[in-house]
């Protein structure tokens, strides 16, 4: 389904394309940006949802008569593999008609490929990685982020789930650079706070069985597993802890506050379970509504998940900044230097001198009823449920 | 103590799973001495068939679990073993007086067309499927030790599926023609064995095992992906190695002795629990060295 729509939309894409010269009165510029996020694996439905909505942004400006170019957009499946993203980073970046990238939800993906970008003078935006040294621990002028990063967001963890009044954590962590700083920052938050940790376990990024660590986990009677790490995991490690039965609260990060998480669980499963994400949902957005109407209008299979808006956002930015200063990779880069309360859907754009945007807005979510709900809006803050052991 | 009884249960259903996979190999080397490469990944692809019965039984309105999971075992089981009969028949025979390396690339390069074919034609085959679960979810809580109905009736399925293959190989007439064939090739035809017929049950034996490893795996982790057979694949064959290739209880030894090294590599031990693989199969590299042929070594000396 998903590769007939990719291939209708990107059909549909190139005839608008080849019958603009001829149908228009005067044939606009072709400039090509890129797309790359995981479009296969179990972190596709998060990485098609920003493909989606990237695509969006492009559509919307193409129709835009006053644009002075004509866009294409040109995706590419990292497949959450940090081999194949600097694969297809250097595919996208070494083809000179490629002006810049929305790119990456996976961090070590990120990691791997800011690299690339740099050597090739590419400007990029990453759309969904929250690990903060993508944009941190190097000062390559090409690199910028619409979204926040992930110490935020366990700062805000750490002092919510202590107040709410949990004492002892095990943490299970992946090991790539993603699941190492959820770890290491949301323990060092935690400890601040008071919080006890009885035991950290780094596991592999595509370990199946868990049962070893869990039952260890289970031994220490923790009152929260935390996970550290991406969607597929994290559904494997609720179950198992299911078939353990262990009954402690599982809070995940942003890494699978996603629809597939949800899909992956039986409801009764995932009830209660709590995650924080960078960010204000999309319905809370400024430009939530208008984004929203734009997407259920281009009719796209799926949503456009938790990292759509940021997405759209990001390809925006990119196009914007094309308009203003024309398809020049130095000139864009510049451009983005300069960035500054930009207005945009997920509210206004900052880049610091790391390309780092400083819009740092939380959200703590909690799964209601097989949903992801604001904290504040569901049953558990207001009294009616509770999360495990309280 | 229960939380030694919740390890175990564990490493048994590990270890029942990766007996089964090592179970395939020692049984093509036994008759052919081949090593199949593309065993990890015929079994993706029975737990492939296995998931699409399942689906297609509901989806013909078959709501009783119990007639999803026959029409789930059935279907893998007998797709996967005519798959099996198939490579042997027509990659594995037709090599038999090759150089052995020519045997062992061309599997590894069919278990990687198998998976990419997967991967690339199988619907959305690139994301990993949700396995339904098809077995009661009660738990028995004992303690700190739980105990699940469907762990237990997957061990259960998986020691008869082992036993039963024990009483086929040592008690008719079909495992007297294997058990023929795998000593002396040329004395089984001159004994009148349909050579041909014997090697080709045996793959398909093999494989129908893989199979049912690959839809326990299902069951036990709710969860099917392309991918699965490779590491699974790895595992069962340094299971059989260690256990002794060619020696059907070595596969069985060698498949709960690594699930015990990664139970241990991931509980015992001070490192992090994501080394346990490392461990477990450094382990692998030290027995090997200690015991080349294995620990219950094929009993012919002529293949050391």
């Amino acid at each position: 389904m998903k590769t007939i729509l990719r291939f209708s939309v990107g059909a549909l894409l190139s005839a608008a394309l080849a019958a603009a010269p001829l149908g228009g009165a005067f044939a606009k510029d072709k400039v090509k940006i890129a797309f790359i996020g995981p479009l296969s694996g179990g972190n596709a439905s998060i990485g098609v949802g920003g493909r989606n909505s990237a695509e969006l942004a492009v559509m919307i400006r193409n129709k835009d008569p006053k644009a002075k170019y004509s866009y294409e957009l040109f995706s590419q499946d990292d497949e959450c593999k940090p081999n194949v993203g600097v694969q297809v980073a250097t595919k996208a970046a070494a083809d000179r008609k490629t002006v810049g990238a929305v790119a990456h939800y996976c961090s070590a993906v990120a990691m791997s490929t800011v690299d690339v970008y740099h050597k090739f003078g590419l400007p990029m935006i990453v759309w969904g990685a929250v690990l903060p040294d993508i944009t941190y621990g190097n000062d390559y002028k090409e690199v910028h982020r619409v979204n926040g990063t992930m110490v935020n967001q366990n700062e805000v963890a750490a002092d919510f789930m202590t107040r709410q009044g949990f004492k002892t954590w095990v943490i299970l962590h992946d090991t790539t650079d993603y699941g190492k700083g959820h770890n290491a920052y949301f323990s060092k938050f935690l400890k601040e706070k008071g919080g006890k940790i009885l035991a950290t376990f780094g596991v592999t990024a595509d370990q199946q069985d868990f049962t070893a660590e869990l039952t260890k986990a289970k031994e220490m009677k923790p009152d929260v597993i935390y996970f550290g790490g991406l969607t597929p995991l994290g559904v494997r490690i609720r179950q198992q802890m299911d078939k353990l039965g262990i009954t402690a609260q599982f809070e995940g990060v942003s890494g699978i506050v996603s629809t597939a998480f949800l899909e992956g669980l039986d409801p009764k499963l995932s009830e209660g379970i709590i995650a924080l994400r960078e960010g204000a949902p999309v319905e809370k957005l400024p430009g939530g509504k208008y984004f929203m109407e734009q997407y259920d209008k281009a009719k796209f299979d799926q949503g456009p998940d938790a990292y759509g808006a940021f997405a759209f956002a990001a390809a925006t930015l990119l196009l914007d900044a094309i308009e203003t200063v024309g398809p020049d990779r130095k000139k864009v880069t510049a451009y983005l230097g300069k960035v500054k309360d930009k207005d945009s859907i997920t509210g206004p754009i900052s880049f610091d001198d790391h390309g780092q945007n400083t819009v740092a807005a939380i959200t703590k979510y909690v799964v209601q009823d097989g949903k992801w709900v604001l904290w504040e809006d569901s049953e558990y803050a207001a009294g009616k449920r509770k999360l495990a052991g309280r | 103590m229960d939380l030694l009884g919740q390890y175990l249960v564990n490493g048994i259903m590990l270890g029942t799973i990766y007996a089964l996979v090592a179970v395939g190999f020692t049984l093509f080397f036994g008759v052919l001495d081949v090593i199949k490469f593309s065993h990890g990944d015929v079994l993706m692809v029975g737990a492939f068939a296995g998931f699409t019965a399942a689906l297609g039984a509901a989806a013909l309105g078959f709501t009783n679990p119990f007639v999803q999971l026959a029409a789930s075992v059935l279907f893998a089981v007998s797709g996967t073993a005519l798959l099996g009969a198939a490579i042997a028949k027509w990659l594995i025979l037709p090599l038999k007086n090759a150089p052995r390396l020519n045997i062992l690339l061309i599997t590894l390069m069919l278990g990687t067309a198998l998976r990419e074919s997967v991967r690339l034609f199988y619907p959305d085959g690139s994301n990993p499927k949700a396995f339904p679960a098809l077995l009661p979810s009660t738990a028995w809580q004992f303690g700190n030790f739980t105990l699940r109905a469907d762990s237990a009736l997957l061990v259960i399925a998986g020691i008869a599926v082992i036993v039963g293959l024990h009483m086929l190989i040592n008690r008719t007439r079909l495992g007297l023609a294997i058990r023929a064939v795998a000593q002396d090739e040329e004395t089984a035809r001159t004994m009148g064995i349909n050579y041909t017929l014997i090697v080709l049950v045996t793959f398909a034996l093999g494989s129908g095992i893989a199979a049912v490893a690959g839809v326990m795996n299902g069951l036990y982790y709710n969860e099917v992906n392309f991918g699965m057979g490779l590491l699974l694949g790895l595992i069962g064959f340094s299971a059989a190695i260690i256990g002794g290739l060619g020696n059907l209880y070595g596969a069985i030894l060698g498949g709960f002795l690594f699930a015990a090294l990664q139970m241990i590599g991931a509980v015992a031990l001070p490192f992090a629990s994501a080394y346990k693989d490392v461990f477990a199969f450094a382990v692998v590299i030290a027995l090997m060295g200690w015991k080349p042929t294995g620990l219950i070594p094929e009993r012919s000396s002529e293949r050391v």
